[in-house]
């Protein structure tokens, strides 16, 4: 429960303020929201995406941290104009260094964006009804740190029972 | 990382008026304290205070005096009664270690709240390692101890029970004159320790007629140096040291005395006890100023802690609802106000405040909290200021949140 130094990166700071493709897309061909295990924070990510299976536009909105909201949008700048296939390689790792580092306390918030985007692209599959033989038929690392609203608000109330009993 | 913080530091550039609200978590010191301060550094009672000379009798002089002040200011019987150390940390720490080892034969059983500061509620569980059991009485919605469940739970076993005096975080003023009866009454040997610190220099605190043995009081708190507290032990109430050194004039607690901070500290308290009145009203007039105007101006808000005089007069701790915290005081620190955040986002651990959690704040309403503390210093620009920029920041973020969040 002690504080956390967090000397945010510039980049990051630029992204909290300016945030790119911020907002709820109403033409989406597919969302997904996706909570953080970890603190709580929660993120939506919508995806346009054609019948080549290449994404044309991203947007996101996050009730999260200056991290979370700067990797996301970072993440959505990314993937436009991006098949599917290669956008779901994306890694934390990449997004965070291309961030400018994350404080160790904040990996959560960049390992939450990718989740995010994994989840939309497999709930697109799903919707579709097809399974490409790229995508693990397991979820993810950044899948399962990416939860459903419902799974979320379970391990908050545990959380916070925790806590209290502390 | 320190690059980054340069950057972060200048993207502050061009700001015209800052004001700074984070005093929980440390604070500015006023300039007449500093220039109280300075000449203890180089010019005179730069010695050690148990040495034969000069400069030693000059420190000697000035750390009684120091204590006599505050002595005053707290009614203690005699200036022995003080004990400085490095700070309320410590304090709390030293109360609670040093009644627990004084007393171990005589029980193992430790009371507080589930809303103590972590330097009491940190150390009385580190004791559960060593055979002690720390037992949390609740708190109500607005952070009051539950004087019923004190009874019932302090026993013979008991040797210590601790419960702040004002919450540190949602200025909650305690019944505390109850429950050291309560305590007292179930256990005459039992130690009453309180933690002060959010009380000393802003509602009426005299101990010998709370009657507690142990109080912490701060320095920083009410804008002194940052370094320096003091634990209150009442005449002939035993504790044990909490750490070994050379022993001079501070009984229990070893090492050179720092002559500029404790004078700094006694300044400090000067300048809160000269107008007591008045600053207290300013403060009040100021809390509530803050606490009506983002009601006004802005929806979706919660007030944590209690309402008027139940709540300290500098205290301010207000939920915002569908606004992630740290994000705020970030948003806010780019326009020059400073503030803290219960969310679970700016802490280590990533859980929010316990002390919101007591209260039974859901999470949504710990994660959008922030802490302010008003002072004798601030003006009615410096609130209004806040109020002109805080509604525009939460709707900055509202934005971004959009129509993401647990529902
Ligand atoms: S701390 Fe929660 S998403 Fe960043």
């Amino acid at each position: 429960m002690s504080r956390a130094p967090l000397p945010y990166s510039q980049k990051i700071l630029d992204l909290f303020r300016n945030p790119k493709n911020l907002g709820k897309m109403e033409d989406a061909t597919v969302s997904a929201v996706a909570g953080n295990p970890a603190c709580g924070d929660m993120i939506t990510f919508y995806l346009k995406i054609n019948d080549q299976d290449v994404i044309e536009k991203a947007s996101f909105e996050s009730y999260g941290c200056a991290a979370n909201i700067a990797t996301s949008s970072i993440v959505t700048e990314k993937v436009k104009g991006m098949k599917l296939e290669d956008a779901w390689k994306i890694t934390w790792k990449s997004i965070a260094e291309e961030i400018g580092g994350l404080p160790a306390v904040k990996f959560h918030c960049g390992i939450l964006a990718v989740g995010a985007l994994r989840r939309a692209i497999r709930t697109y599959y799903k919707n579709k009804q097809a399974t490409p033989e790229w995508l693990p038929k397991d979820q993810t690392f950044e899948e399962k740190q990416a939860l459903e609203e419902e799974e979320l608000a379970k391990i908050l109330s545990k959380k916070m029972k925790m806590a209290e009993e502390k | 990382m320190i690059e980054n913080v340069k950057e972060l530091l200048k993207a502050h550039e061009g700001i015209i008026r800052e004001v700074y609200l984070d005093i929980e978590n440390s604070s500015m010191v006023p300039k007449e304290i500093v220039e109280a301060m300075l000449p203890y550094f180089n010019q005179r009672a730069y010695g050690n205070p148990t040495l034969t000379h000069k400069p030693g009798w000059e420190a000697f002089e000035t750390i009684m005096e120091s204590a006599q002040k505050i002595a005053n200011f707290i009614g203690c019987k005699t200036l022995e009664e003080v004990n400085f150390t490095p700070g309320e940390t410590e304090a709390n720490n030293l109360a609670i270690l040093g009644t627990a080892l004084q007393m171990k034969e005589k029980g193992k059983k430790i009371v507080i709240s589930e809303i103590e500061p972590l330097s009491v509620m940190h150390v009385a569980e580190m004791l559960t390692k060593h055979g002690f059991s720390v037992t949390k009485v609740p708190v109500n919605s607005e952070g009051f101890i539950n004087l019923e469940k004190l009874k019932e739970t302090v026993d013979s076993e008991t040797v210590i029970a601790s419960f702040s005096m004002v919450n540190h975080e949602i200025g909650t003023i305690q019944p505390i004159k109850e429950a050291v009866e309560i305590v007292k009454d179930k256990n005459q040997e039992a130690i009453f320790h309180t933690d002060a610190s959010d009380a000393y220099g802003k509602i009426k605190l005299d101990v010998q007629k709370l009657d507690a043995d142990l109080v912490t009081i701060s320095s920083y708190k009410i804008l002194g140096p940052r370094g320096v507290g003091a634990l209150y032990v009442k005449e002939d109430t035993k504790i044990e040291r909490i750490i070994e050194g050379q022993i001079g004039t501070q009984k229990l607690w070893p090492g050179i005395e720092n002559t500029p901070l404790i004078v700094g500290f006694a300044k400090a308290s000067e300048l809160a006890f000269q107008n007591f009145e008045d600053n207290v009203n300013h403060m009040r007039r100021l809390r509530d100023m803050l606490i009506n105007g983002i009601f006004e101006k802005i929806s979706d808000v919660r007030l944590n802690g209690p309402k008027n005089e139940k709540r300290a007069p500098d205290n301010v701790n207000i939920s915002f609802l569908r606004c992630e915290g740290e994000a705020l005081t970030i948003e806010l620190s780019l326009s020059g106000v400073y503030v803290s955040s219960g969310s679970a986002c700016t802490r280590r651990l990533l859980q929010p405040s316990h002390v919101l959690i007591a209260i039974g704040r859901i999470f949504e309403e710990a994660h959008g909290s922030i802490l302010m503390k008003v002072t004798r210093y601030h003006k009615d620009e410096d609130i209004n200021h806040v109020l002109e920029v805080m509604p525009k920041a939460v709707e900055r973020l509202r934005g971004i949140t959009g129509s993401t969040g647990v529902g």
